[in-house]
């Protein structure tokens, strides 16, 4: 934005405007300066704790001491079992909804808005119908299984939005030239339209990350509290979001971990956003074909 | 646009296989929020076969163990946080969507979009224990306990900001470019070109974002719990601890059995009721705009 913005009069002689500028400004100021606050505590109080020993130790003392092995390692699986799921089905609903169904169709209707409502269930909803229906109805009990699943159901709206802007984005000439060739549309599809869409998959599924990772309060009572290195992933495994909250709410004395496990939070989750950005001002540019 | 659907026919076996399988993913992504929906009534069928939806308000107090439901003071909980975050974060993020394309300087615009950008990222959980440790202690030195409603609002409001603030800067940046100049030939001076052109011709899309907001303010559970104090209680000042909906079902499902189980998946349901009844004004203002 902002290349050919339009300039107004500035009169900030007049109380009127003077006061709209005030606020404005006052406005910016107040949301940079309480940014800065909780990202500088957290900075502040979290990297003289950060170590490699705190990375790759496992808590002692209900997280006092100690480190966050086992937890970074429940929360790559809980991740790992997340993307595993919901990738496959999130790729296919795109790729239905972009190119196969038209906008009048009942079918596609019916899936985009159950898809929007989806997007804004309260996460703890989502965590009281996965420990019903993954923990309970499905017996996977408190296990990461159970964890990775719910996430699955949470992520998939957001995954599957990028992704089908960026089928959306392709030319239709692709489609035209690929039809007229006679290529089956099998082909069509696994050599010319994903490649094309592939920047804005990649958004979508860092996105799909981030939110995954953000998230505590669907896991609290899906995959759980224990804090072991999980041995399969029927074991209950305790995310990072989740020994934060622990920590800070029910260990006194947890506030220096708790610090230290927000800061790799936050740093993983500026990294991923960082990625993000990255990819859909660069790599939304070009479009990559290969055949 | 969809030009493939009905052009060219499937005559290739694997496009009939690759169809087959397409419908089956978007017939899971699509079944899921009926899933949830079922089973949230279907767990809250328990307590809702011999106890009348009434005795949700009725009853004199939440006592699940003694089979009194009162979900009243939740409830409050709930919708003042959610009020009073709205409130602030509105205006708050208009303005700074305001600042970004009309009174930033160039330099300036870009990182703060960022920064909203990255404020958006920051998962509830850190923004709850930054409450804990920073914001309810200030609030105790000002008036004694600290955890309440009060700091429930302040976190929220930075937690929402985001969200309405990108809405809004969206909507500003589908405003036509002529509407300014046509404000600013007629020698508006920028704040009253903002306030008379720019932002009724913006209006359907703030509308959907404080939709959005208020939608993220129901639904928001770790910092709450975290900074809310968790007190069964309709508060009587703004200094008062509270408990929320969304607080209640993280905090007792733990340990809850039959009616108190059910009890809180009828709590779910409340919430979910709220979010549809967002989703479907959301849609209808949308469709205003077209």
């Amino acid at each position: 934005m902002g290349e050919d913005r339009v300039e107004t009069l500035n009169r900030t002689q007049n109380p009127r405007e003077w006061l709209a500028t005030v606020l404005v400004w006052g406005a910016a100021t107040l949301v940079t300066a309480i940014f800065s606050w909780l990202l500088g505590d957290i900075l502040w109080h979290g990297l003289s704790h950060i170590s490699w020993a705190f990375l790759t130790a496992p808590p002692e003392n209900a997280g006092r001491r100690g480190g966050i092995g086992p937890i970074l390692v429940s929360t790559a699986l809980i991740l790992g079992v997340c993307l595993a799921v919901s990738l496959p089905i999130g790729i296919g609903t795109a790729i239905l909804l972009a190119e196969f169904t038209s906008a009048q169709s009942l079918f596609g209707r019916v899936t985009r808005r159950s898809l929007d409502v989806l997007a804004g269930v309260p996460s703890i909803v989502v965590g009281l119908f996965g420990n019903a229906f993954f923990c309970k109805a499905l017996g996977l009990g408190f296990s990461i299984l159970s964890g990775g699943l719910t996430l699955a159901c949470m992520v998939l709206p957001i995954l599957i939005r990028s992704t089908e802007e960026g089928f959306r984005a392709v030319p239709v000439s692709y489609r035209l030239s690929a039809a007229s060739l006679g290529l089956s549309r099998t082909t069509t599809l696994l050599h010319l339209l994903l490649p094309a869409a592939v920047p804005s998959l990649l958004v979508g599924l860092v996105l799909g990350i981030g939110r995954a990772i953000a998230e505590t309060a669907a896991l609290i009572f899906t995959s759980g509290y224990v804090d072991r290195m999980p041995e399969s992933l029927l074991d209950s495994g305790r995310a990072l979001s989740i020994h934060i909250f622990d920590l800070s709410m029910n260990v006194s004395g947890g506030d220096a971990n708790a610090y230290a496990s927000s800061l790799v939070l936050v740093v993983l989750l500026l990294a991923i956003n960082g990625t993000a950005s990255w990819l859909a001002n660069y790599g939304l540019h070009r479009k990559i074909v290969t055949i | 646009m969809t030009p493939s659907s009905s052009n060219t026919s499937f005559r290739w076996p694997s496009d009939r296989l690759l169809l087959w399988l397409l419908h089956g993913a978007a017939s899971i992504a699509g079944a899921i929020v009926i899933l949830i929906a079922a089973f949230l009534i279907l767990e809250a069928l328990p307590v809702l076969r011999h106890i009348s939806p009434l005795r949700f308000f009725t009853d004199s107090s939440w006592h699940p163990a003694e089979g009194l439901y009162k979900l009243t003071p939740m409830l409050w909980g709930t919708l003042l946080a959610m009020a009073g975050s709205v409130l602030i974060a509105t205006p708050l993020g208009i303005f700074s969507a305001v600042f970004c394309h009309y009174y930033a300087p160039q330099a300036l615009a870009r990182p703060y979009r960022r920064l909203i950008e990255l404020l958006a990222g920051i998962p509830s959980v850190v923004y709850g224990f930054w409450g804990l440790v920073v914001l309810v202690p200030l609030i105790g030195e000002i008036h004694p306990p600290g955890p309440s409603l009060l700091a429930g609002i302040l976190i929220l409001t930075i937690m929402i900001l985001p969200t309405i603030a990108l809405m809004a800067d969206a909507s500003l940046a589908n405003v036509p470019q002529h509407y300014l100049r046509g404000a600013a030939a007629l020698g508006l001076p920028r704040g009253a070109a903002i306030r008379g052109v720019v932002l009724p011709a913006a209006k359907s899309g703030l509308f959907t974002g404080v939709i959005l907001e208020t939608g993220r303010a129901i639904g928001e559970t770790m910092a709450i719990l975290m900074v809310c104090g968790n007190v069964v209680q309709t508060p009587s000042s703004i200094f008062d601890p509270i408990r929320t909906l969304t607080a209640n079902i993280a905090l007792e499902m733990a340990y809850a059995l039959g009616d108190h189980r059910a009890a809180l998946f009828v709590s779910g349901l409340v919430l979910m009721t709220m979010i549809i009844a967002l989703t479907i004004a959301a849609e209808w203002i949308s469709r205003g705009r077209r």
